[in-house]
């Protein structure tokens, strides 16, 4: 199937003339482009205030998230900074507690479906011939398909709870990182390096691992953080739709889908935890344009299988 | 390019085989067997009508055949709750509201991102287009069910302008279904919207640099003929083969954005289904869904081929 673009992680393209040239070297170089991109120091500030949130959530959270009182529906106050809920919750508690399970979600399927999408690239790529075809047609498949509805049928299938969640979003990413992965193999196999490589008598294990994978780095960065970003949403989705983790845990789309009832009497139950959603998933977007601009990467990698 | 297109149905065949074979074992093989549940939920007598009736006293290669003989004759079972009635029945109510979600959704999508893709590449770098980059960004990092919160807290809630929930068919009047269904569709349009902008940006910013551009304008033409004549015609290429992308993410949008608006379409059906445990609608409203899908690709990849000749070539 003649594709350019990689189907469910829309990327916002840039055209080349607008790459910022590559800094000059440095001991800081890395952190340069802070300095030069608001929007990646915006993303960075951000996303470092609720990863921290989330680890010392019990230090920082004012009140027990679950703990009810009957302050019912408070609207914004200085007691409860984002109001209560209809069991006299504190929103700003709940909200700091579900970033916990929204990170999570969002970095471990990432990894899960990176690892497994990786080997399946590298042996594509490397063998080809009939293990090729057939790890290709299965990601064909796969391809056809929005992540997030793979993850609601295969919810539908195991059930929900954090582990099958796990499972039915990380599996949704794999094609996107197996596509790149063997991509860049293809691209890489018949380079110098690798036939000297090859020449002085390495192992197909230590040619794919210690020459080709880290050559290919670069796009699987890119693409693990904006899949990042989409495993939030999508298990925002999940959650919201009550396929999510389990109903006593606060998550961001649980919190959401009990606010409808509520919505017309207390909009800040609408309004917070949407947003929470939302500046994880901006800042996680502009931390991964601008790792594209560093990393050079566009689109034709993706594009080259 | 007939071979190609035969090749490529046949392709689509097998892609919705391999599914229904998927959705058939998958059912069957989780732990706990889903299909007792069923039977738990219902009073004896009837258990054992229900499992004749689903087959489920047969061999498994039986139930396989079984299932694709039913599934050519259009026989989805039937809804084990209520009624009984049929799977096929429930879908085929669903099916327009869903079309017409994704359909309004397509057009939301394009009424803001035509404008604000050409804008963006024609002034490009200005201001203006630096918004509409920062706005491409909100958009995608929005969940669309949030987005359809703040929109019912919005316009139904606070302005009483439109309706928060529900769904008139057309046949009803051309308001009353638009009414409901203008909300929803802002809601699934808008994070498309942001793709589509920016792709049309990036490929008006690629035609704008090619030759014929400068013949047109040596030739004297208006910047505007330029613009849209010239280069937005060809830059809708590469936009054109984003559609079928365009079409799946509408469709995993409208399974989401049907819930929070009561909209009984196919998503409604689904996650209703599924939190139910209501395994025969379940495989047919995934069936159903994923055939969606998977004629949406073969749609596309046909346009393609239409579009651009280069292709017909290379296969």
């Amino acid at each position: 199937m003649a594709r350019p673009v990689t189907p469910l992680s829309p990327q916002v393209t840039r055209d080349p003339a607008e790459h910022t040239p590559p800094a000059r070297k440095g001991r800081l170089r890395w952190l340069r482009f802070l300095r030069n991109d608001k929007k990646a120091a915006v993303g960075l500030i951000i996303l470092l205030v609720l990863t921290l949130a989330a680890i010392f959530a019990p230090l920082v959270s004012p009140y027990d998230p679950s703990a009810m009182a009957f302050d019912f529906l408070e609207s914004p106050s200085l007691q409860h900074p984002l109001g209560t809920d209809d069991l006299g919750r504190d929103l700003l508690s709940r909200i700091i507690y579900g970033a916990r399970i929204s990170l999570f979600v969002g970095v471990s399927t990432v990894v899960i479906s990176m690892v497994i999408g990786i080997g399946l690239g590298l042996l594509a790529g490397y063998y080809g011939g009939w293990l090729d075809n057939l790890i290709m047609r299965y990601i064909d498949l796969q391809w056809a398909f929005p992540n997030f509805i793979i993850a609601v049928y295969l919810v539908a299938v195991l059930g929900t709870g954090l582990e099958n969640v796990i499972v039915a979003i990380s599996l949704g990413f794999l094609d996107d990182f197996a596509r790149i992965t063997r991509g860049m193999v293809l691209s890489l196999k018949e380079k110098e390096f690798v036939e000297a490589a090859r020449a002085l008598g390495a192992s197909d294990a230590r040619i794919l691992l210690n020459h080709i994978l880290p050559n290919s780095l670069a796009p699987i960065i890119v693409q693990a953080t904006v899949s990042i970003a989409y495993a939030i949403l999508a298990e925002a989705g999940l959650s919201f739709l009550g396929l999510g983790v389990k109903a006593t845990t606060p998550t961001w789309g649980l919190i959401l889908s009990d606010a409808r009832s509520f919505i017309s009497r207390a909009w800040w139950l609408g309004v917070f935890p949407g947003l929470a959603i939302m500046l994880s998933v901006l800042s996680i977007n502009f931390l991964g344009d601008t790792l594209r601009d560093i990393l050079d990467v566009r689109e034709q990698h993706e594009a080259s299988s | 390019m007939t071979t190609y297109l035969i090749r490529r149905s046949f392709y689509a065949l097998i892609v919705m085989w391999a599914v229904a074979t998927l959705v058939f074992f998958m059912l069957r093989a989780v732990p706990g067997d889903p299909l007792q549940a069923i039977l738990f939920d219902v009073d004896p007598g009837a258990a054992e009508e229900l499992k004749q009736h689903l087959g489920l006293d047969q061999p498994l290669y039986v139930q396989y055949g079984l299932w694709f003989r039913n599934l050519f004759q259009g026989d989805l079972g039937n809804s084990i709750y209520g009624s009984r009635i049929a799977v096929s029945r429930i879908i085929s109510e669903a099916f327009p509201r869903t079309m017409s979600l994704a359909a309004l959704s397509f057009l939301v999508a394009l009424i803001l991102a035509l404008p604000a893709g050409i804008v963006s590449a024609v002034r490009r770098n200005s201001p203006l287009d630096h918004s509409l980059t920062f706005a491409a960004f909100v958009g995608l990092s929005m969940p669309d069910f949030w987005l359809a919160i703040l929109l019912i807290l919005l316009f139904a809630v606070n302005l009483h302008w439109l309706p928060a929930i529900g769904y008139t068919p057309f046949s009803r009047g051309l308001w009353p279904w638009l009414s409901h269904l203008i909300l929803p569709s802002i809601a699934v349009g808008t994070a498309f919207s942001a793709i589509m902008a920016r792709m049309i940006r990036s490929a008006m910013l690629e035609t704008l640099k090619m030759d014929y551009i400068q013949v047109a304008r040596s030739k004297g033409l208006v910047e505007r003929a330029v613009v849209l004549k010239h280069a937005f015609r060809n830059a809708l290429i590469p936009v054109v083969t984003v559609m079928g992308i365009a079409f799946a993410l509408l469709m995993a949008g409208a399974v989401v954005v049907e819930n929070v608006f009561a909209i009984k379409g196919l998503g409604r059906v689904l996650i209703q289904s599924i939190l139910n445990r209501d395994y025969p609608v379940v495989q047919g409203a995934i069936l159903v869904v994923s055939a969606i899908f998977v004629f949406s690709n073969l749609v596309v990849d046909v346009l393609y081929t239409v579009i651009d000749p280069r292709i017909r070539i290379d296969n």
